[in-house]
């Protein structure tokens, strides 16, 4: 048995200690948001936060994870400033297209911006080159990282 | 809506409400805010769908079935405009469904705006004008005095006024127009005027639903293995390893015997089942293909017969005759596509009935299959279309379907099976590799009097849909920047060389002929512009003269990107000029290389004139991401076979462009246009090699004719240089 804290919630999920946390929050929890790219860590995709850093999920087994507290995009705080400037900047410039990839890239910019206030084009390609983009939106997330950062102030 | 199609729709919603089919209902919010997010609805019937892309019900709610997939390239968002522009309603207002079977087209080829910008705003228009019909009826005045906007009807001179779902019912009695009058474009409020996405909120919020996040009650998840040759079979399986394994069900063969399946409680159960099952494959005729078999046989095809479509004069005698001829060589690789979301497909089959949960670009193909292999009437099959995380052609493929629906007859359970990174690289089908050699016969100033172009390589068509194979044996996607180009010639001369690549499945991609096919010609003709000493600019100008719209994209890029002012120092610049899926896009890259393996893409600057915009903010955000998606393909990408398997397989072998190797700036510009609309979605990828190519030939003073651009190959030659 393993016992995690997502999103405020406790859970109690019987798994092997070796089982990623992305399969316990999308096939045990249900929380979906939470997406699959490449099970090693390359992609960006799962990226939840672990005590409010950005974390891969298909690499973090449960065992590791201890009484760290996990948020997934569904468990952002829309009342925070920069979830909700980060959030609403994303709709403002229309960044998605498939939009498979975002919710990771959601979770790593709010990461970014609740570490590095304002961050210039180098610390935002260095934060987000971990999170890729099939369709190529990474122009309008640098532009909607700006534009968060200039809002959540 | 025919009234069979009626009450298909009706029952349908009975299976899905009542019994082991129940979906995703329980996730959706309330109408209202499900109009607002993008969350897809399924079969709300309606007393007045007077097509299949509109219903309305009494209370309402308007539904706008939309005939093409949502898989990023902004159609939903787009279709809806189309259809709100004439039927008179604001896009807020609307609920989306993908259409079902039957009434979905199929998305790709960067079609769908062509295909339905009459269609859909014809099926706005008649709907509105029986619905003001109704309402004038029931007030008893002329419908030329009645308004409509944002779904209500207002007769101006009495200030009554009706919505839509208040009049549903009567006009559904009512004829339809067969021709209505559509809007002038100088009327659009909608059209060519950017909206925002309608499926922002729902992606940002991480509650679409793609394939791989459906949750049928019930269901268990399976990962595949199918043999890692094409053509290979099962030899020997022992379970018991597997089912050892905590939380796995099954291990699933197919009847082929060519995949097996772990069933776990969740994943991770299934993929380690399926990394303890002992496994063995007899590797068939395929398992001596390597890269080199497949490019030593399209270069063997340079020479030989070949298929001559369209020639127009006698390019050969007038090359012949001319005062110098150039030839080169190019070629390409095949590659995966890729998606962020890795294949997947949920089946759960009935005796009675099938429900199929996916993303697919072929809906109807995907229907049929279940229908097939579950050997159940189509009429039993029920697809839920879902969001695509990233289609690129790939969805076009539904072999995943078949093979899903293979094991999921074998169980009493909804089952989902998911595909690992490794099994969606390797198991792809891809797009094929291509030698093409071109030759120009040249006049004293180095311009071309001929063209002669051999292209060899698969005809992705003859086994996609085989009736398009031409009698001859031509598959007309290869015209595309080879026959179909900005250019005039005097006599040209295309051929084909049919060489279908061996132990591969090659298929469609993000564009094949306009991708493939641009990056020869731009290439071919910069190396032309080069050897006469011409501006690379001025000479595309010169062949191009005949084409005004042509021109125009390139004289605009020439003065966007400051072609005629000086490189900054270090930098280097390449030009490309397109016609491909009925849209012209002139394009510069600037780009600098610290060294040889390293590019630097500072800027790149596009000109397009796609005819009438539809979503201006939408098809800029096409090009953008199509440039992207093309530059990881031109620089890193080709997939490789030893001994028939293919040696990709995730993101470390597989090499995606990342933020921080994207442009720091992509400034792209719509002419304005009110030519019918062009296509998109594939016109920024198929620029991408091109201009790319020609800005390091520039920099770098020696031109790469393969790709991927940063392969090994090219590196090597580099060292010794």
């Amino acid at each position: 048995m393993q016992t995690l804290r997502v999103n405020g919630q406790t859970h109690t999920v019987d798994v092997d200690p070796d089982t990623p946390l992305l399969w316990v929050l999308r096939d045990i929890i249900g929380l979906d948001g939470t997406k699959f790219g490449c099970g090693i860590a390359q992609c960006g995709v799962c990226t939840v936060h672990l005590d409010g850093r950005p974390v891969r999920a298909c690499a973090l087994q449960v065992s590791q994870i201890g009484d760290g507290a996990i948020t997934t995009i569904e468990g952002l705080d829309d009342a925070d400033p920069i979830v909700h400037a980060v959030k609403k900047a994303w709709i403002d410039l229309d960044v998605v297209q498939c939009g498979y990839c975002q919710p990771g890239q959601v979770m790593a910019a709010v990461g970014l911006l609740k570490t590095v206030k304002n961050p210039t084009d180098d610390q935002i390609d260095s934060a987000m080159s971990g999170n890729m983009c099939r369709c190529g939106t990474y122009m309008r997330i640098r532009k909607a990282i700006h534009l968060a950062a200039g809002e959540a102030v | 809506m025919t009234r069979a199609e009626k009450n298909l729709h009706t029952g349908r919603r009975g299976i899905l409400l009542g019994g082991g089919g129940l979906l995703l209902a329980t996730l959706w919010p309330a109408a209202s805010s499900r109009a607002a997010t993008g969350m897809l609805v399924e079969d709300a019937p309606a007393p007045f769908a007077p097509n299949t892309y509109i219903r309305i019900t009494p209370d309402n709610r308007i539904t706008l079935i939309l005939p093409n997939i949502e898989m990023g390239q902004g159609i939903y968002t787009s279709s809806v405009m189309l259809i709100a522009e004439e039927l008179g309603v604001d896009l807020a207002q609307v609920e989306m469904e993908a259409a079902p079977p039957g009434s979905a087209e199929i998305t790709g080829g960067s079609m769908s705006i062509m295909t339905e910008w009459m269609p859909l705003r014809q099926a706005g228009a008649a709907a509105r004008t029986v619905l003001v019909q109704a309402a004038a009826t029931r007030w008893g005045v002329g419908p030329e005095s009645c308004a409509v906007g944002s779904g209500i009807i207002t007769h101006a001179p009495s200030g009554r006024t009706l919505t839509f779902g208040d009049v549903a019912v009567d006009a559904s009695k009512l004829p339809l127009p067969k021709e209505p009058p559509l809007k002038a474009a100088t009327d659009y409020r909608l059209i060519g005027k950017p909206q925002h996405r309608l499926d922002s909120a729902v992606k940002v919020e991480g509650a679409a639903v793609f394939g791989i996040d459906v949750r049928v009650p019930g269901q268990k998840i399976g990962t595949v293995a199918a043999c890692p040759v094409v053509g290979g079979t099962l030899r020997g399986l022992n379970r018991d390893a597997a089912m050892a394994v905590r939380g796995v069900v099954a291990v699933l063969v197919t009847d082929a015997k060519d995949a097996v399946c772990v069933v776990g409680e969740h994943y991770w159960a299934a993929r380690k089942g399926l990394q303890a099952l002992r496994v063995e494959w007899n590797v068939g005729p395929n398992g001596d293909v390597n890269t080199r078999t497949i490019y030593d046989q399209l270069h063997e095809g340079l020479k030989g017969p070949a298929i001559v479509p369209s020639p127009k004069g006698d390019a050969e005698s007038a090359i012949a005759k001319s005062h110098a001829s150039y030839s080169a060589i190019y070629q390409q690789p095949l590659l995966a596509h890729a998606p962020m979301e890795p294949i997947n497909c949920t089946a759960h089959v009935r005796p009675d009935g099938c429900d199929v949960w996916t993303g697919t670009q072929v809906a109807d193909r995907a229907r049929d299959t279940a229908s097939e292999i579950t050997g159940l009437p189509k009429e039993k099959i029920t697809l839920h279309s879902q969001y695509i995380g990233g289609g690129f052609g790939r969805r076009l493929e539904h072999e995943y379907v078949t093979q899903c629906l293979h094991f999921a007859k074998q169980v009493n359970y909804p089952l989902k099976i998911v595909w690992s990174r490794e099994e969606d690289i390797t198991r792809d089908r891809y797009r094929p590799a291509y030698v093409d050699e071109v030759t120009a016969g040249l006049n004293e100033k180095g311009r071309v009097t001929a063209i002669k172009h051999r292209v060899v390589g698969p005809a992705v068509v003859a086994r996609w849909d085989p009736p398009e194979l031409t009698k001859e044996g031509y598959d007309e996607d290869l015209s595309v920047a080879t026959l179909v180009t900005p250019y005039s010639y005097d006599a040209y001369r295309l051929e084909f060389a049919r060489r279908e690549a061996p132990g591969v499945i090659t298929a469609w991609w993000r564009g094949v002929g306009g991708t493939r096919g641009l990056f020869v010609v731009e290439g071919f003709i910069d190396e032309l512009a080069e050897r006469a000493g011409v501006d690379k600019v001025a000479y595309r100008r010169e062949l191009a003269k005949a084409n005004p719209r042509a021109v125009a994209v390139l004289d605009q890029v020439a003065k966007d990107a400051g072609w005629d002012t000086p490189v900054p120092n270090g930098r280097a610049r390449g030009v490309a000029l397109q016609f491909a899926f009925g849209s012209y896009m002139a394009s510069i890259a600037e780009i600098e290389m610290p060294a040889p393996d390293t590019v630097l893409i500072h800027r790149v600057t596009a000109v397009v004139d796609c005819g009438q915009v539809v979503n201006p903010d939408q098809v800029i955000s096409q090009i953008e991401g199509g440039l992207i998606f093309g530059f990881s393909a031109a620089l890193y990408n080709e997939i490789t076979l030893e001994n028939g398997r293919v040696q990709e397989s995730n993101f470390n072998t597989w090499r995606v462009m990342r933020m921080n190797e994207a442009p720091r700036r992509i400034d792209v510009r719509l002419m304005d246009s009110r030519e019918d609309p062009g296509g998109i979605g594939e016109v920024g990828t198929a620029a991408a090699a091109p201009v790319l190519a020609n800005a390091m030939a520039a920099a770098q003073g020696h031109r790469y004719r393969t790709l991927p651009l940063l392969s090994p190959r090219n590196l090597e030659k580099e060292a010794v240089r």
